[in-house]
């Protein structure tokens, strides 16, 4: 099963989303929460989402969801780290919160990478409010 | 005893510590308030994490980058982060430094920060005083002017283009928001890269 890491400046919210997410997927062991710095400050550290990357893959390989500015930036740069391992990875250019929903949706219903990546790729354009 | 690649860091730490409010104080006009705290924090993470004995200068700078990454917090840990790593890659090995090595350091920290921030010269970036501080030091240094002499000219450029970032509206980070009403402000993270810069200078003379 894809996995889901999801990436915000602050933990709460990465970790909010993670509480959400189980609402909806609560069978999918591999979402993982990498927000924060490891002091539990407001920030965001390209050695902790690795290290998440790492734990929510099961070979089927890992969609990376982030918040603004520095989440994007230290999200790229924790797949570059990982570029000597065999995990893929593929980040996600997508509203964090409806993203991370379409993408476990996507992910529990069995679909590869590429459909979870694009779940939550084609969220940037739906509307709220008809 | 500590290496001399090690006692450079600790000044560039004690630098960034000491500039802390003054980058801050940057930042809050046209950002978010928090380079100085970000890169004090940072910096004081690395001369606690790399080794006082590690001689190896490549090995030593990548350290700095991986803790930069895991300690900065804001976008300034990414792409100060990926600057040190990727010139330490560049320096693998070596326990002395030429204005050459120098030369190819930098060189490989503007790719770094140009891939890592998606942003070229002219954007109101580090890259604004990093890239001119490049310019000058190859220049000087291919027409025979030693190191020293020709840091001192880096550094000059540099400052400059911390001018130059006064000139211009900012085009990335938060910054960008601003539009125009950026312009008239120096941009904190070429004010930070020009102190380390500095600093590296009056270390080695």
């Amino acid at each position: 099963m894809v996995g889901l890491v999801l990436v915000s400046h602050s933990s709460k919210i990465a970790e909010g989303l993670k509480d959400l997410t189980a609402e909806i997927a609560p069978d999918h062991k591999g979402i993982i929460s990498a927000g924060g710095m490891e002091d539990g400050s407001i920030g965001t550290d390209a050695i902790r989402i690795s290290e998440a990357i790492r734990q929510a893959d099961d070979g089927d390989g890992v969609v990376v969801l982030a918040d603004l500015g520095s989440g994007v930036m230290s999200s790229e740069t924790a797949i570059e780290l990982l570029e000597d391992e065999n995990i893929k990875v593929k980040l996600a250019d997508a509203p964090i919160v409806e993203g991370t929903i379409a993408a476990a949706v996507s992910a529990m219903v069995g679909s590869d990478l590429e459909a979870v990546q694009k779940a939550a790729e084609d969220c940037r354009g739906v509307k709220k409010i008809p | 005893m500590s290496t001399k690649i090690y006692d450079c860091l600790k000044t560039i730490s004690e630098k960034i510590i000491e500039n802390k409010d003054f980058l801050t104080d940057l930042d809050r006009e046209i950002g978010d308030a928090d380079h100085g705290v970000n890169m004090a924090r940072g910096f004081q993470a690395v001369i606690e994490k790399v080794p006082e004995d590690e001689a190896d200068i490549g090995a030593a700078l990548k350290k700095t980058g991986m803790v930069l990454l895991s300690t900065v917090g804001g976008a300034s840990g990414p792409l100060y982060g990926t600057a040190f790593m990727d010139a330490g890659k560049v320096l693998a090995g070596k326990t002395e430094l030429t204005g050459a090595d120098f030369g190819a350091s930098l060189a490989a920290a503007i790719e770094g920060i140009k891939k890592r921030g998606h942003a070229e010269k002219g954007e109101k970036t580090m890259l604004d005083a990093l890239i001119p501080a490049y310019d000058a030091l190859s220049e000087k240094l291919s027409g025979g002017t030693d190191f020293s002499e020709a840091l001192d000219t880096a550094c000059q450029a540099a400052n400059e283009g911390i001018e130059y970032t006064k000139t211009i509206a900012a085009t990335k980070g938060r910054a960008s928001y601003l539009g125009d009403r950026s312009i008239g402000h120096q941009d904190p993270g070429a004010t930070s890269l020009t102190i380390i810069l500095e600093t590296i200078r009056d270390f080695l003379k």
